[in-house]
């Protein structure tokens, strides 16, 4: 993949309604994240949040290719997929605050997003416990014949989780159309990849199933694009699932609002070169600046928007405890 | 506690917990601590830290995200003659490791006819309160007191957590050591030399004539300060924490019953199948049909826990709750009472500030 960041890359050279629809995601999960960052400490958000800050380029890159009739599996992490899906933002910001229109309705909380309208199935706070449900819409989808397809997003630690070998091995078994993508931002909490897994070849490892696989470590969107158009196709036609490995960098701490390089777990320098080629920034070098100031006015109002409904929408009353423990 | 003198240092409930796993790993070199984040700066929310520096990464480790296969690890190494500490952040994650605990860790003793023997102790925590939520809130405890061949454990002080982890440490069984989130900057005096809160023994925590109030881990706090409104209305509770939850101190509760003729049984779980159902059966069928003992269970509302500050304060009882109910049972006839909210609040509950 190439990293060269000027409008010579030939991903990027093609087509600037494709690069203004990536953007657009992109700072909108930007300026999302950030306003929750902004606001937490005053308490208004009174849950945990895992910030996705420096990964949504694989989220928006996997969704755009797509349709309404595909689903995506999210994970504690999941702002940004959940947004670049089409989940509803007031409903999310809502969730946050722990509001009746929220879109768990204030029952779930920022680990368990759920928009099905938009097809995101949900979250788990539970590490790797959603790779089997996501199989099972994926199972769906090809016994209702719906063409659809699903895109299951996980860390690098749900690979370390039995689950998941159990769920590639069943998946690739019925040729199921499901994409699993693995964000591998070397961490798992406090943890390296070097204290939690023998080797690093992932893909190897996938492989072994008979599922295809791909490997991007240069941060890039339109890659991450171009896989996943490449994989929804051959899901569609029938070839089964696809394994893509994208590496990443979480730049804030594992949960809550700050950075957390002063905690000497992981060094700063780390982050540089993802700061450096930032693909929220990449991307707005990369259009017109008039155009990029005007989508800055829209997504910033769309922002405001969110959390003023979240602030001013009603609390659930305790009469509502007991709704939705069953059907 | 009032049965005993004070003595030794006022102690944090997370600093004893550390105390007595770092004496014990003095002791016996056959003790190890993993789990996941058990090594790194935040250490457990601070009950490991310090561990892995005095007793180096061969026994103190973290582990990949595999909670099945690293309980069938620790079982496998406890069979082998290890003696591991087995620690979840959180309790939920329990719900991972539920076919090697009840499968072979409970039953490896008794289907292996007694040549083996599985001293593991299984650390987690309860979470409570800053939009834990429906998977790190769940006080799963009475699933493994369901299960012949598993401990169960519930400290409710610094005191106990520290007595009953060397105690868990050096029993031959496994042991399921449930801890609590809220608990840990409590404090309480805590003997610097080891010691043992053993299996099997209760405590009553606190005299009362007019019911009896078994409070299950953090819940006796709770119990306590409604002990205290219910004596500004001239009744008397009796607080008793059974500790052990398997092995059960069944007989101390039942004395207490038996004089006060009332029983509320006030658990950090749900009531259906729950810690208080078992207590209460167990007191019932001791006592017989001539008993005459009224009963109560107190325990979350019966959804999943959600994060929603309104609903949170719903799910959950608290001493307000916890007080009407026994007021209600003590004086079926009077009209209902409830405390002022404002004076049910515990203070080491109002200053938890998440996320973490």
């Amino acid at each position: 993949m190439s990293i060269v960041q000027d409008a010579q890359d030939p991903a990027v050279a093609q087509d600037l309604a494709v690069i203004e629809r990536l953007y657009r995601a992109l700072r909108l999960t930007r300026l999302v994240e950030d306003e929750v960052a902004r606001v937490y400490p005053t308490d208004v958000i009174k849950s945990p949040v895992h910030l996705s800050i420096g990964q949504e380029f694989i989220s928006v890159g996997v969704c755009d290719a797509l349709e309404p009739r595909d689903h995506v599996s999210i994970t504690y992490r999941g702002h940004a997929a959940y947004i670049a899906k089409g989940g509803d933002l007031n409903a999310m910001i809502a969730e946050m605050y722990g509001k009746k229109a929220g879109c768990g309705q204030g029952r779930g909380g920022s680990m368990h997003l759920v928009d099905m309208k938009a097809g995101v199935i949900g979250a788990s706070a539970v590490v790797g416990t959603s790779i089997p449900v996501a199989t099972g819409f994926a199972l769906a989808a090809k016994r209702k014949t719906t063409g659809g397809v699903v895109a299951c997003f996980i860390g690098d630690g749900a690979t370390e989780e039995g689950c998941f070998a159990e769920s590639l091995n069943f998946a690739a078994l019925h040729k199921l159309p499901i994409l699993f993508v693995c964000e591998n931002n070397g961490y798992a909490i406090h943890e390296p990849l070097a204290k939690r897994w023998a080797t690093e070849r992932l893909c190897e490892r996938v492989a072994t199933y008979g599922i295809p696989t791909t490997k991007i470590t240069d941060g890039d969107v339109f890659a991450v694009r171009d896989a996943a158009r490449s994989a929804v196709a051959a899901m569609r036609a029938g070839h089964g699932p696809v394994f893509l490995e994208v590496t990443c960098y979480r730049w804030r701490e594992h949960v809550g609002p700050n950075e957390d390089f002063n905690q000497g777990y992981r060094p700063a320098s780390e982050m540089t070169p993802w700061a450096e080629r930032d693909e929220v920034a990449r991307l707005a070098g990369l259009l017109p600046s008039e155009r990029v100031a005007a989508l800055e006015t829209e997504i910033t109002a769309t922002v405001a928007a969110a959390f003023a409904f979240a602030e001013t929408s009603p609390f659930p009353v305790s009469e509502d405890l007991y709704d939705h423990v069953y059907a | 506690m009032t049965t005993s003198m004070p003595e030794g240092r006022l102690l944090r409930y997370v600093d004893a917990l550390r105390e007595a796993v770092a004496q014990e790993m003095r002791r016996d070199g056959d003790v190890f601590v993993f789990g996941l984040d058990v090594d790194d700066h935040k250490s457990i929310q601070g009950s490991t830290a310090g561990l892995l520096e005095e007793f180096g990464p061969e026994r103190v480790f973290t582990t990949p995200l595999s909670e099945d296969a690293m309980t069938g690890v620790a079982i496998g190494a406890a069979m082998a003659g290890m003696r591991p500490i087995h620690v979840h952040i959180r309790m939920d994650f329990l719900l991972l490791c539920m076919n090697q605990l009840v499968n072979i860790g409970a039953k490896a003793r008794a289907m292996y006819g007694g040549s083996v023997k599985v001293p593991l102790v299984v650390r987690s925590m309860v979470g409570k309160s800053w939009g834990q939520g429906a998977q790190h809130s769940q006080g799963l405890h009475s699933m493994f007191m369901h299960v012949p061949g598993l401990k169960v454990v519930a400290p409710s002080n610094a005191h106990d957590v520290k007595g009953c982890m060397i105690a868990a440490i050096r029993d031959d069984n496994p042991v399921i050591f449930m801890e609590h989130r809220l608990l840990y900057p409590t404090e309480a005096y805590v003997p610097e030399t080891p010691y043992e809160v053993l299996p099997g023994k209760a405590r009553v925590v606190a005299p009362g004539d007019d019911v009896t109030l078994v409070g299950i881990s953090n819940m006796v706090l709770e119990c306590l300060r409604a002990r205290e409104l219910l004596a500004e209305i001239g009744i008397g509770a009796e607080v008793i924490d059974p500790i052990w939850l398997t092995p059960l101190d069944i007989d101390t509760i039942v004395e207490s019953a038996r004089r006060t003729r009332r029983l509320v049984v006030a658990d950090n779980g749900w009531t259906a199948c729950g810690a208080g159902a078992e207590i209460v059966a167990a007191v019932l069928e001791r006592v017989g049909p001539e008993g005459g003992i009224a009963v109560k269970r107190i325990g979350f509302a019966a959804t999943a826990c959600p994060p929603s500050p309104v609903l949170e304060a719903a799910f959950y009882p608290n001493p307000g709750t916890v007080a009407s109910t026994v007021h209600a049972l003590v004086r079926p006839t009077a009209p209902a009472w409830t405390p002022d909210p404002e004076r049910t609040k515990l203070a080491h509950q109002v200053q938890f500030r998440g996320p973490f």
